[in-house]
């Protein structure tokens, strides 16, 4: 299993545009991908369901812990760590 | 069937002829029945979500193609809700304990849509209406039922509804809509408006029995001028209309020609008639129509339309074309109006158990200033070379004013601190729309460079009266004595402090009050578009001295019934 911690800078925090990018990055790998806020401290998500990563309320600076498993799993969390740190290709 | 006639409020002026559309939400109830197989029930809610996505498919290309991506983009998102994993995975559950697809699907829906509905947010919120939404589409098919939504219309239709929300009339297009007919609502409803920008034919307040009169109904005759409609009309009726419509058509033509002449009484006193403007496109439309400046420049559409507030440069571009486009002409801008009958999802907006008494306009931008400066960076910065003024919406108070003025000042530092050009002389005024307002214009005009009258929120705060409850929407009468007795006295009070006075509601554009707020001496008369040609028309063949006792006779009638009997033999007369 893979796991990583990452900050979301993004303005809107993990909602509307990031969020849908974010699950469709998730949903390209057939590893299992759970997704939590840190910050909030609340349970793990499904990461490609939009609706239940929308309830994560990730705000702009919270933290989210990915955690992936599976035979791509360490491409997936690759994907999903640059598309964040990468402010979803928004500079 | 036989032609029939009936009575609601002429809300757009025009005739239209043609089918109807009937709209309505379906009620969706669950049939109480036994589940089939896992798999049978498994195997519908595949099916159904299938053809959900193609419908969802379709409806993006349709609004892609009207009104571009950014528009089209909340179907996309509906598509991602409808094959979201989750919602799979608790139908699934459902079923596997003997529910039907139906009831598995309600509960699933309504338990994801209550999670995010739960998490105190706005943003999230209106993802749960989505996330609803998306579950009545899969359902309706379930039980087989068509998609009723405007979309759906296919030949130029008469749209009848009880009634029309904005989210409604988004899914609407102009080219195959003739008309509007709702049973609900009022001259300023939401689709009352829409009909007007858009130049069709409404009647609003037919009252409840609308759609079931309407219901096995083919063909219709709406004349918005009358409020009249005729059901199944006979061939002599058909004609009659077409006759009278191409009657219309020509006199409209006729009075656009004389547009490009100025607004004058027949004296020969100038008078200012202009144009209220709600996004870009209209403003081209309000130069065709004769306007001499823009006296309501609405800046709402901005800040509804996205998820997130619009940023200074989106503002900065939307604001300098329309200015651009009015080439030299006055533009009078509004600051942000909105309140919590239409709260975008980006602000932390209470719940409100009377959002028109409420935490609106001038009151959200003083306590938002990040907000309020953005917008006003982007005005001043788009108003270099321009004739542009700046006006607060709702004030009441002189403080409000006050610290709204000190934050103008602050932004004008900041630009040119940052050297950032911008149009430093813009006059800084507000709306008289709270009777508040009206009754302290002395007093506020020490902070004040013009006014301008909103009469729609003024007659609802001196009347009292919801304007959109079709149980006491009678009550909202703009010609109400008590309502002219303000704006008589808002017009005499500015211009002893030497201030100039307009009026951009819309009684400013109806030819029965005209005369009178000529003869109270206002300035500027701003007014839909549509509307111009005719209220010059009219000025010009009014004097000031026959304005003038026209206004002195209409003020001393003691109901609005009596004053606009009083106006329609005035009108008759001239």
């Amino acid at each position: 299993m893979a796991e990583a911690t990452i900050q979301v800078r993004h303005k809107v925090g993990l909602h509307a545009r990031p969020a849908a990018l974010f699950v469709q990055t998730a949903a390209k790998y057939s590893s299992k991908i759970r997704v939590k806020n840190l910050t909030a401290n609340g349970n793990f998500v499904d990461a490609k369901s939009i609706i239940m990563v929308l309830t994560l309320g990730v705000m702009k600076d919270q933290e989210v812990v990915i955690q992936a498993e599976g035979a791509d799993e360490e491409s997936a969390l690759r994907a999903l760590r640059s598309l964040i740190d990468a402010n979803f290709g928004e500079g | 069937m036989t032609e029939k006639k009936f009575q609601g409020i002429p809300a757009s002026d025009g005739i239209a002829i043609g089918p109807v559309f009937c709209y309505i939400p379906a009620q969706l109830t669950i049939p109480v029945c036994a589940a089939g197989t896992v798999e049978e029930e498994m195997m519908r809610f595949s099916a159904a979500r299938e053809q959900a996505r193609l419908e969802l498919q379709g409806l993006y290309k349709a609004i892609e193609t009207r009104a571009g991506r950014e528009e089209a983009s909340i179907f996309e998102a509906h598509q991602e809700m409808l094959y979201d994993p989750a919602l799979a995975a608790k139908v699934q559950e459902l079923v596997e304990i003997g529910q039907t697809a139906e009831g598995a699907l309600v509960k699933s829906t309504e338990e994801l849509a209550g999670l995010l509905s739960g998490m105190g947010d706005e943003l999230f919120a209106a993802r749960a209406l989505d996330v609803k939404d998306v579950g009545r589409r899969v359902l309706r098919i379930l039980l087989g039922l068509p998609d009723t939504a405007l979309s759906a219309v296919t030949e130029p239709s008469v749209i009848v509804a009880e009634d029309l929300t904005p989210s409604d009339t988004a899914s609407l297009d102009p080219a195959l809509t003739l008309g509007f007919i709702t049973a609900q609502g009022g001259l300023t409803s939401h689709s009352a408006i829409l009909a007007r920008t858009l130049g069709l034919p409404a009647i609003v307040g037919m009252g409840e029995g609308l759609l079931g009169n309407i219901s096995n109904v083919t063909m219709v005759v709406m004349d918005g001028r009358s409020g009249e409609m005729i059901v199944e009309p006979g061939p002599e009726t058909v004609a009659g209309y077409q006759e009278l419509k191409l009657q219309r058509e020509s006199h409209l033509q006729i009075l656009k020609a004389a547009a490009g002449v100025e607004a004058c009484t027949a004296n020969g006193r100038r008078v200012e008639v202009a144009a209220n403007v709600g996004e870009a496109a209209s403003a081209r439309d309000a130069l065709e129509y004769g306007a001499e400046g823009i006296g309501l420049l609405r800046t709402e559409f901005l800040y509804l339309e996205d998820v997130q507030a619009p940023s200074e440069e989106k503002q900065f571009r939307i604001y300098r074309e329309i200015f651009e486009v009015m080439c030299g002409h006055p533009v009078i801008v509004r600051t942000l109006d909105i309140g919590g009958d239409k709260p975008p999802s980006y602000l932390p907006f209470p719940a409100e158990m009377n959002p028109f008494l409420g935490w609106r306009a001038i009151r959200i931008s003083l306590e938002e200033p990040a907000l309020f400066k953005t917008q006003l960076r982007a005005i001043l910065r788009a108003a270099t070379g321009h004739q542009v003024r700046i006006m607060f919406p709702m004030v009441s108070d002189l403080d409000e004013l006050r610290r709204a003025r000190e934050i103008v000042e602050t932004v004008q530092r900041d630009l040119e601190r940052e050297c950032i050009q911008f149009a430093a002389n813009v006059p800084v005024g507000i709306m008289v729309e709270t009777p508040a307002a009206a009754l302290l214009v002395d007093v506020l005009a020490e902070a004040s460079d013009f006014f301008s009258l909103g009469t729609n929120d003024l007659t609802q705060y001196t009347m009292a009266v919801d304007r959109g409850n079709a149980k006491v929407s009678g009550l909202f009468q703009p010609l109400h004595p008590a309502v002219l007795r303000l704006i008589k006295q808002t017009i005499e009070a500015g211009h002893s402090k030497g201030k100039w006075v307009g009026m951009c509601g819309e009684l400013a554009g109806m030819t029965k009050a005209i005369p009178i707020l000529l003869g109270l001496g206002l300035d500027e008369f701003s007014m839909n578009p549509r509307a111009i040609p005719e209220a010059k028309a009219l000025i010009g063949k009014l004097t000031d001295d026959r304005a003038r006792e026209i206004a002195h006779q209409a003020m001393a009638f003691g109901t609005a019934l009596e004053i606009e009997n009083f106006m329609k033999r005035s009108l008759e007369s001239l």
